[in-house]
């Protein structure tokens, strides 16, 4: 049986290895579009701030890491697949066959359409070389533009400031990392950057960039403001890579739609990570996550239905988030938003930056999002996904939600009790 | 035969003794705020209840580590977090169901139980054998773990 | 060193705080905590302030052993000149508080002057902020303690604050950390909330590390905490029946003080003792004693946690009662028991919540309603004082009325938050306060227990059992068995288990490891933990130096020999009942021995001689 897998990102890493684990015997062929051992994007800005070498952000050390385990790592970019032949066609036409297939091509930077975002001093980033362009231009009092304060413009936000440019955010949304947070929360971390000496203009756009005088860009924006500045990076966004399927007769929506084995509509093709438009686990929809934990999960069940088949359902994965911006840790977990007819409990504390938001229908917890917390943040997950009721706790939750890991353990030690009994 | 820390929180008087060996153990000093293993106090109810991780075989935040910086531990069967290859992206601590590995904001890397190497410090500070050290199988974990399958997406 | 070598000064009048070095000079003659924080107060204040002036200081002190992995050391103490006494007084507290402000880099907090209106200060580290508290000003610990968890949003931090009897100047307020411990004698609490302080809240995550000699120290705490471990009381007795063990034993042996002090034996005794306390009781087939809990590094756990039957009249509409919170010590139970004459476990549990719940010292409260039951007696307070309440001994009813009108400082209550002291002279019969300057007996009858008389007498914070616990020797047989009834020999005894108590008390430990520890078990853990040797005989010295400057603090404030006294019915009023019975306290024979065997005047005034001899201040 030949498992191809599309990708070599945390997805098909941990497909290919689970693969390998129920099935020693199995061939399986790893295609990496970039010419690099496979790697964390994740890691990106700790390379970027100087904390890690290259070698830092891939994701297996070994460099004889795959090879041992007898997956075969191929260079090369996928241009179309034949369902029919049961073939991937690649860049340089020639073709791979396979039994079954893994489509984890992980996802890719937009940029806006926008003149002048194809400038030459306009950078995503995303890859490793968009890192090493950085760096290379983000230097000290330089003035850097950072289009774009999702996850990924907030987790560089760190590195850029560590490199001591004039940084300039600037955020179409009203607040900070608007698919994470509420504006309570989004606004303290607007707070906090700003505190730290970052500009930050929120609900505001980038109309146009030109070449500017002096400096090598001016970033005009729709409040009329022209900001100089000698590096825009774009982090306004990500798409799932799903280009080169077009004509295969798989279903694609925001990314590949993929049923609860991983299976995309054709037979014998299957998605993971950030490609893929799977199960949230809060509210049964599809839905591209487009984060780590899901990566890994998707490429596990994926790899036990290629394997053993349709044997073992994903009840969804829940979305959840962690994130450092400039030092200051958010997370969110599952409906962080609320949910109808639940109930909230939060806390602000904007002097501290201490902020934690539950949500609850009736008694279980569906969401939470924390500031500022960075102790058993885990039990957020733990008690969305198990679904536990939380009985008297609930009262204990909403009248101070700082006890979150005290109801955690209330309810594993019941468990315990229950099980010993 | 591979050990485990089993807690019986029955035992526990919460003097955090373990706290303060966990500390010192690995920090240095005596700093029960970054100990490995906690003891929560349900005050009302009467009740301490030491709490670490389980070295649980699904390996959470093994599996989320984008960096392969936790592995397991041959010896002892634990996993330990690398910290010279942790960038400290605490995606482990939100991928934790259990929430026993924590990001260490002094350090800038994650950090949890990694059983002290196979000679568990808080074992040997408890007075009340609130925690001891045990062969695997003995330790009730197997609940725990129940627990924990419930957490699960897919069997592995 | 194991000091953090910094202390905190917080100014209520001006708002500010400020970073000193300790004074390390002082350290090396004083140690830390009690001595320490005495040795500030000496140089610091006029010993004839107003306690509750702004003049009077509050210091929260830990020792060099707080924090550290030595067992029991968690302990820190709150010294000020005492309202009740008028003396120096120094309350020591277990619980987590302490090893917290240790580890936020503090070795003390020096509270100075007075807030303008309700503040309370947070230390997170290096960082200290006073806080508007109107908001906390007016509700009980337990509420307080709950409003600024929630709003601090940190469960890990720790809490110390003053209820409302405190606010309403209750003489006897504590001052309770961790919901249900106290730094709870000589009213250290009224002087908190005098300076219109609530509530100090600590977080620390920088750890203590500085131990002179990490080796040695890991050798000798692992050593001491083998020591506590295979002790008989230390060992067994105190983690499975805590101090109350004692309830029984003492009742035995005609020393257990009862009905004001009146009769040395309690027929009830049985039904408030440990024993009863691990009784399931009908209603829930629960006991009142729900397990034992251990502050910061205690490897004795002595500590009650408890609840009360819920059907019991006192709760039984008051589910915020149904919780488990800090239960009887013995010395509590037998204030709330028979020395009120009540032999009702879940009343006295309930008034012992109260305590921890509004900060009240258990003691006092029940030698006080003793008192007021006694005055109900003889008609010298009669039902218009007490709302209609029938103020008897052994009455449960008006037990926990009279404590909730006095951690509320409501009517009558306020008349018995002045203590028995004031309460007896103004109605009338000061010979019916069994108190020693101005603060009330604990547990131990000094007929019955001789040593104890004199230790009570000469006490630097008033009647105390936790200044000398002669009761270790006289009745337990520690270190060595001397005979309870007899007075010969005690005036040395009392002496050097008051020196070894001020030593155990300044390096953070807890006293009750003495049942096991010798000075030569505790010496070793100081002299690794900080620079410098500390032998036993240094430790014993730096114990004696402290007892005498806490002697000329006092002999400032306006003390002087008369003051070492007993109330006339335990020299006058032979024991009635049990192996007591006929014995009076022999205090004036002992007392003289005493004065000398301290190298102090006949008057009791420490000599220029043993001044200089301990290099005393001043």
């Amino acid at each position: 049986m030949h498992h191809v897998i599309i990708g070599a990102g945390p997805a098909a890493v941990s497909a290919a290895e689970h693969m390998k684990k129920l099935d020693a015997r199995s061939e399986i062929t790893m295609l990496a579009a970039e010419n690099v051992p496979p790697y964390s994007r994740m890691a990106i800005p700790y390379f970027l701030v100087g904390n890690i070498t290259p070698e830092g952000t891939y994701l297996r050390k070994n460099a004889d890491h795959f090879e041992n385990l007898g997956i075969n790592v191929r260079h090369g970019r996928a241009s179309s697949i034949d369902p029919q032949s049961k073939s991937v066609k690649l860049a340089d036409d020639s073709t791979i066959a396979y039994d079954k297939l893994l489509v984890a091509t992980g996802a890719t930077a937009t940029k806006p359409p926008i003149p002048g975002i194809d400038l030459d001093n306009v950078h995503n980033c995303w890859s490793l070389a968009d890192a090493h362009k950085i760096i290379e231009k983000a230097t000290p009092g330089s003035n850097v533009i950072l289009m774009g304060a999702g996850f990924i413009g907030c987790i560089i936000l760190e590195s850029l400031a560590a490199r001591k440019v004039n940084l300039t955010v600037i955020e179409m949304e009203n607040r900070m990392v608007s698919r994470m947070t509420n504006s309570v929360m989004g606004t303290m971390i607007k707070d906090w950057c700003v505190d730290k000496g970052i500009r930050v203009l929120t609900s505001t756009k980038v109309d146009r960039i030109d070449p500017g005088q002096g400096s090598a860009l001016s970033v005009s924006t729709n409040t009329g403001e022209s900001i100089a500045a000698d590096l825009v990076i774009c982090a306004t966004g990500v798409r799932s890579n799903t280009a080169f399927l077009e004509g295969s007769g798989i279903n694609i929506d925001m990314g590949v739609v993929v049923g609860d084995y991983m299976e995309t509509s054709v037979t014998d093709i299957y998605a993971a990570g950030d490609v893929a438009q799977g199960k949230d686990f809060s509210t049964g929809d599809y839905y591209v996550q487009a984060i780590q934990p899901t990566a890994v999960e998707h490429g596990k069940i994926a790899a036990q239905s290629m394997v053993n088949g349709h044997v073992t359902a994903s009840p969804g994965n829940v979305n959840m988030n962690v994130l450092d911006t400039v030092g200051l840790i958010s997370t969110s977990f599952g409906m962080w938003m609320g949910v109808d007819g639940g109930d909230e409990s939060e806390l602000v504390d904007k002097e501290n930056y201490q902020y934690i938001n539950l949500q609850f229908k009736d008694d279980v917890l569906v969401g939470a999002s924390s500031l500022g917390m960075t102790q058993h943040v885990g039990v957020m997950r733990g008690l969305i996904q198990t679904a536990s009721p939380l009985g008297e706790w609930k009262d204990k939750l909403m009248a101070n939600p700082t006890r979150l890991s005290e109801a955690y353990l209330a309810g594993a030690q019941a468990q315990d009790q229950k099980n010993s009994a | 035969m591979q050990k485990s820390l089993h807690i019986d929180p029955a035992k526990c008087t919460g003097c955090l003794q373990c706290e303060s060996a966990c500390s010192l153990e690995n920090e240095g000093i005596f700093n029960p705020s970054k100990s490995r293993i906690k003891v929560f106090n349900f005050h009302d109810e009467g009740r301490f209840v030491p709490y670490t991780c389980t070295q649980c075989d699904e390996a959470w935040c093994m599996q989320a580590c984008p960096v392969d910086a936790i592995v397991i531990n041959a010896e002892t069967g634990s996993k330990d977090v690398l910290e010279d290859i942790c960038v400290g992206c605490k995606v482990c601590t939100i991928a934790c169901p259990f929430g026993t590995i924590n990001y260490n904001t002094s350090s800038g890397k994650v950090v949890k139980c990694d059983l002290c190497g196979g000679d568990p410090a808080c074992a040997d500070a408890c007075p009340t054998q609130a925690i001891t050290y045990v062969d695997a199988n003995a330790t009730g974990l197997d609940k725990m773990r129940a627990w924990a399958a419930k957490t699960d997406n897919a069997t592995s | 060193m194991s000091w953090t070598k910094k202390l905190l000064r917080v100014n209520l009048s001006s708002g500010t705080c400020t970073e000193e070095p300790l004074n390390m000079q002082w350290a090396n003659d004083y140690l830390g905590q009690r001595g320490l924080a005495t040795r500030y107060i000496v140089e610091e204040t006029d010993p004839a302030c107003d306690p509750l002036g702004p003049d009077n200081k509050l210091i929260m002190a830990t020792g060099p052993l707080t924090g550290t992995m030595a067992s029991t050391g968690g302990r820190y103490s709150v010294i000020c000149k005492s309202p009740l006494t008028n003396a120096i007084a120094c309350s020591n507290s277990g619980g987590f508080f302490g090893a917290e402000l240790k580890f936020a880099g503090w070795d003390m907090v020096i509270f100075e002057g007075r807030a303008a209106s309700p503040m309370y200060l947070s230390i997170e580290n290096e960082k200290a902020t006073l806080h508007a508290a109107d908001d906390l000003w007016g509700k009980s610990v337990w509420e307080a303690d709950g409003m600024l968890r929630t709003k601090h949003q940190d469960p890990q931090a720790r809490i110390a604050c003053v209820g409302r009897s405190a606010e309403q100047g209750c003489l006897y307020a504590a001052v309770v950390n961790d919901l249900h411990r106290a730094a709870g004698r000589s009213g250290v609490g009224t002087v908190m909330a005098s300076k219109n302080l609530k509530a100090v809240v600590v977080r620390g995550t920088l750890g203590l590390g500085n131990i002179d000699n990490p080796e040695a120290f890991a050798a000798t705490t692992k050593a001491g905490k083998a020591v506590l471990a295979e002790n008989a009381v230390t060992g067994q007795g105190l983690p499975a029946y805590g101090t109350q063990v004692l309830m029984n034993v003492i009742n035995e042996v005609g020393a257990l003080p009862t009905r004001n002090m009146r009769e040395t034996t309690f027929e009830g005794a049985a039904n408030v003792s440990a024993e009863a306390m691990a009784e399931p009781r009908k209603s829930d087939g629960k006991p009142n004693l729900t397990t034992n809990g251990a502050c910061y590094a205690c490897t004795i756990a002595c500590g009650r946690i408890s609840t009360i039957d819920r059907t019991h009249f006192s709760v039984k509409d008051k589910p915020e009662y149904w919780i488990n919170s800090g239960g009887l010590e013995y010395e509590a139970a037998w204030a709330l028991g028979p020395d009120t004459g009540v032999d009702d476990i879940d009343a006295l549990t309930y008034v012992n919540f109260l305590c921890n719940e509004d900060g009240m010292d258990p003691i006092s409260l029940g030698s006080t309603i003793a008192a007021a039951m006694e005055l109900f007696e003889t008609g010298a307070i009669t039902t218009a004082q007490t709302d209609g309440v029938e103020l008897k001994f052994g009455s449960a009813e008006a037990l926990c009325w009279a404590a909730e009108a006095t951690a509320k400082g409501e009517g009558f209550g306020r008349d018995l938050g002045m203590g028995s002291k004031r309460l007896c002279e103004k109605y009338g019969h000061p010979e019916f306060s069994m108190t020693v300057k101005g603060q009330e007996f604990p547990a131990y009858d000094p007929r019955g227990i001789q040593g104890m008389g004199l230790a009570y007498s000469t006490s630097n914070r008033g009647a105390c059992h936790l200044r000398g616990y002669t009761v270790a020797s006289e009745v337990l047989g520690i270190p060595e068995k001397t005979d309870p009834l007899e007075s010969d020999g005690k005036a040395g005894l009392v002496k050097a288990f008051q020196d070894a108590t001020a030593a155990v008390d300044s390096a953070g430990l807890c006293v009750f490891t003495t049942f096991a520890w010798t000075m030569d078990d505790i010496a070793p853990q100081v002299d690794a933990a900080c620079a410098g040797d500390w032998s036993t005989e240094r430790m014993m010295e730096v114990g004696e130096r402290i007892w005498n400057m806490e002697r000329e603090y006092n002999a400032k404030a306006g003390l002087t020999g008369a003051d070492d006294n007993l109330p006339a019915r335990l020299l006058n009023e032979p024991a009635n009942s049990g192996p007591a019975t006929g014995r009076v306290s022999e205090l004036a024979k002992m007392l003289p021995e005493y004065y000398e065997a301290r190298g102090w005047t006949a008057d009791g005034s420490v000599t220029a001689e043993t001044h200089q001899r301990l290099g005393l201040p001043g």
